[in-house]
C-alpha cells in the first residue's frame, strides 16, 4: 500500500510556503522606492510588492511583499521576491508568470492564475518607482485592446480566462461571453487563445 | 500528534465494521446465484438490508443498495426525465422540482442538467444560519411541483432543516419529498415514518462504513425508475452485481451507530463548545458559520478574516491536523463555497472558512492541541496578508 502522497505542489513551492522569504514586516512602506498592489480580497488573491532601487544603475536591491491568498500565491510571491533582487528594473519588468511557475518547479494548471498577480504587482511597483522619480516617460502601461466590440471583451480578459482554465473557443465564450453576439471577432480571438495557451502553458 | 477533524468528508472504518469485513473477505459468491456460494452472499446482503431498514424505521423492501450517496440523489432527481409510466405519475403536469441553494453538488448539478432537459427547477434561499425559508417554500408549492429535495443536514455548516414540517407542507401540495440525509444519518435520529419522506439518501463512508456503498429509501408504493438498468438486482431497481462486502460493512456500520450515537451527542457538543469558545477567545476577527442550535454536534465552521482557507488547511496539515475549507483555491474552482455565499457571507469570509468536523474517536486532547496550534498559524498568515496593512484590517483596500 502506498503512503500519503506528495502535496499537489512541488518541493520548492512547499519550501517557499513553509518558510516564505522577504515578507514585509509591519506596515511601513516608507523606506521603499516603489509600491505596487494587485488583486482584491473578494477574489481570494491580493498581492503587494515593495522594492528598493539602486537609483544610479536602476537595479532592484531589495524586494518585500505581503500576500493574501493560497499556498501557491504565497510561494509565488516569495520566489518572485528572490528572483528580482539584483535585476535591472527593465529585466524585472519582463518577468512572466511562466518564469515564476518554472522557478517554483511548476504549478498545477488551475493555480497558474495565482502566480500572475505577483508579477503584475511587481510591474505596478516598478511603475510607481518611475512615477515617484520623475520618469513618467518610462511608465509602461499595459494597454488593453478591445477584441470583442459587442461584449467589450479585451485581450486581457481573454488572457485571464485562459489562465483560469479556458482551453477552447467554446470555453472562452462560456467564461467571457466573447463573440456571442455578432461573432466577427472569432478569428482574432482564436489566435489570441492559442497565443496565451502557448505563453502560459506551453501548449 | 495526528488529528482527524474532517469526518464530514469521510470517516475511518469502525473497528467492528473492519473486523466483520475482514472475516467476510473470502465471501465471493454472486448473490444472484442459486448455489451455496450465491446463497451465502445473498443471506449477508439481506441481513444488511434488514439492519439498514431497522435503523431507518423502514421495511426491508423499501431499501435499495447503491454505489454512493451521489448515485442515490441522481436516481431520485432523474425520475423526472423518464417518459415511462412507472416513473413519477403525472410528471407531464408536475414537471417542476424545488431544491435549495445549499445542496450537495450532486443535487445541484443534476438539477442543472434536468433544467436543460425541460424540467423546471426552483431554488430555495436560506437565511444567515442556513435554514430554508418555509414561507418561500409555501409560495413555490403548487400543482406544477412534482418533487422537493432538501438536505437534512448541511455538510459544510452543519445546519439541520426541519424535514418533518417541510415534508408535511410538500405532501399537502401533492408533491413527493426527498431528503439527502448523508450528513444527518448516524449523527441525529432519523426515522423515515416520523419524517414522512418518500425518498431518503444515505452513504456508508460517512458513518464509519466502507466507501462505494450507500442506500436509497423509497417508500412503498411511490413511483420509481432505475437510473442504472439491465439487471434484476435490488428488485430490478438498481442493476449491477451487489457490492456484497460493502453492503455487509454498511449493515454493521448502522448497527454500531444505533448503539453509539445516543451516548456520543453530548460529548461531541461539549467538544464543539470548547473548540468554539477557544477560537473565539484566542483569535480575533472571526465569524462562526451555521445555526447556533439546529446544527450537527460534530461540525463547526469558522471564517477567519484576512486569511485564505487553503493556506490555513496546509499549515494545519504540516502540524498533523486534517480539516477542510470553503475557499475556492482548495476546490479547484474560482468560486468559494456556494453554501456560505447562500447564507449571505461575503466572498472574502467564504475564502477564509475552515470546517472542523469531529467524530466518534475525537478527544479533548485533540481539541486542545488544535487550540494551541491554530492561533499562531492565523497570526503568521495575517502577518503576511495584504488584508492587514496600513492601519489595520482592510485599510489597504479602502
Amino acid at each position: 500500500m502506498l503512503q500519503a502522497g506528495e502535496w499537489a505542489y512541488s518541493d520548492t513551492l512547499k519550501e517557499h510556503f513553509m518558510n516564505p522569504k522577504n515578507i514585509l514586516q509591519g506596515e511601513n512602506t516608507d523606506d521603499f522606492d516603489g509600491v505596487g498592489m494587485e488583486g482584491n480580497l473578494q477574489c481570494g488573491d491580493q498581492m503587494m510588492v515593495v522594492i528598493k532601487v539602486d537609483k544610479e544603475h536602476e537595479v532592484i536591491t531589495d524586494c518585500q511583499w505581503k500576500t493574501y491568498g493560497c499556498a501557491s500565491a504565497i510561494a509565488s510571491t516569495s520566489v518572485l521576491s528572490e528572483m528580482v533582487k539584483g535585476r535591472t528594473l527593465d529585466a524585472a519588468f519582463h518577468i512572466s508568470p511562466k518564469e515564476v511557475a518554472q522557478e517554483l518547479g511548476g504549478l498545477p494548471d488551475h493555480k497558474i492564475h495565482c502566480s500572475v498577480l505577483g508579477d503584475k504587482a511587481l510591474r505596478a511597483a516598478i511603475n510607481n518607482y518611475y512615477t515617484r522619480n520623475g520618469k513618467e516617460d518610462k511608465v509602461k502601461q499595459e494597454q488593453a485592446k478591445v477584441i470583442c466590440q459587442c461584449m467589450n471583451i479585451t485581450d486581457h480578459d481573454i488572457e485571464d480566462a485562459v489562465l483560469e482554465g479556458a482551453r477552447t473557443y467554446f470555453e472562452l465564450q462560456e467564461r467571457t461571453k466573447c463573440g456571442t453576439v455578432c461573432g466577427q471577432c472569432k478569428d482574432e480571438t482564436e489566435v489570441l487563445l492559442e497565443k496565451f495557451k502557448h505563453i502560459h502553458f506551453g501548449a | 500528534m495526528k488529528v482527524y477533524f474532517d469526518h464530514n468528508a469521510t470517516t475511518p472504518l469502525h473497528p467492528e465494521v473492519k473486523k466483520e469485513m475482514i472475516a467476510a473477505m473470502e465471501m465471493f459468491g454472486n448473490p444472484s446465484s442459486m448455489h451455496s456460494y450465491g446463497r451465502e452472499a445473498r443471506a449477508n446482503v439481506e441481513d444488511a438490508r434488514r439492519k439498514v431498514a431497522d435503523f431507518l424505521g423502514a421495511q426491508e423492501r423499501e431499501i435499495i443498495f447503491v454505489g454512493s450517496g451521489s448515485e442515490a440523489n441522481n436516481t431520485v432527481l432523474s425520475l423526472f426525465v423518464c417518459g415511462s409510466s412507472q416513473c413519477i405519475a403525472g410528471s407531464k403536469t408536475r414537471s417542476t422540482i424545488i431544491t435549495t441553494k445549499i445542496e450537495h453538488p450532486c443535487v445541484l448539478e443534476t438539477s442543472e442538467c434536468l433544467a436543460h432537459r425541460g424540467v423546471r427547477v426552483k431554488y430555495l434561499n436560506v437565511d444567515q444560519y442556513g435554514k430554508i425559508d418555509l414561507d418561500q417554500l409555501a409560495g413555490m408549492l403548487g400543482d406544477d411541483v412534482g418533487l422537493v429535495s432538501v438536505m437534512m443536514a448541511n455538510n459544510e455548516i452543519g445546519t439541520i432543516q426541519d424535514i418533518e414540517t417541510i415534508t408535511r407542507m410538500v405532501h399537502e401540495s401533492g408533491a413527493l419529498m426527498h431528503t439527502d440525509a448523508v450528513q444527518a444519518i448516524g449523527k441525529v435520529p432519523v426515522d423515515v415514518r416520523t419524517l414522512g419522506v418518500d425518498f431518503l439518501t444515505l452513504s456508508a463512508h460517512k458513518i464509519y462504513g466502507p466507501k462505494g456503498v450507500g442506500a436509497l429509501f423509497v417508500k412503498k408504493g411511490i413511483p420509481y425508475c432505475p437510473l442504472i438498468r439491465g439487471g434484476h438486482q435490488e428488485q430490478g431497481r438498481r442493476a449491477g452485481t451487489e457490492n456484497t462486502l460493502g453492503i455487509l460493512g454498511l449493515g454493521r456500520a448502522v448497527e454500531m451507530r444505533a448503539l453509539e450515537m445516543p451516548k456520543e451527542d453530548e460529548r461531541l457538543l461539549h467538544l464543539k463548545r470548547v473548540l468554539r469558545r477557544g477560537i473565539e477567545e484566542r483569535i480575533d476577527a472571526i465569524h462562526v458559520n451555521g445555526h447556533p442550535t439546529d446544527s450537527l454536534a460534530s461540525t463547526l465552521n469558522v471564517s477567519f478574516t484576512g486569511v485564505e482557507g487553503e493556506a490555513i488547511l496546509l499549515y494545519l496539515d504540516l502540524e498533523g491536523i486534517a480539516v477542510s475549507t470553503g475557499s475556492a483555491c482548495a476546490s479547484g474552482s474560482l468560486d468559494p463555497s456556494h453554501v456560505l455565499l447562500a447564507t449571505g457571507v461575503n466572498a472574502e469570509l467564504a475564502h477564509g472558512s475552515i470546517r472542523f468536523s469531529m467524530g466518534r474517536e475525537s478527544s479533548m486532547q485533540e481539541v486542545e492541541y488544535l487550540l494551541d496550534v491554530l492561533p499562531p498559524i492565523i497570526q503568521r498568515i495575517r502577518n503576511m496578508s495584504t488584508a492587514y496593512i496600513k492601519g489595520g484590517l482592510h485599510a489597504a483596500s479602502r
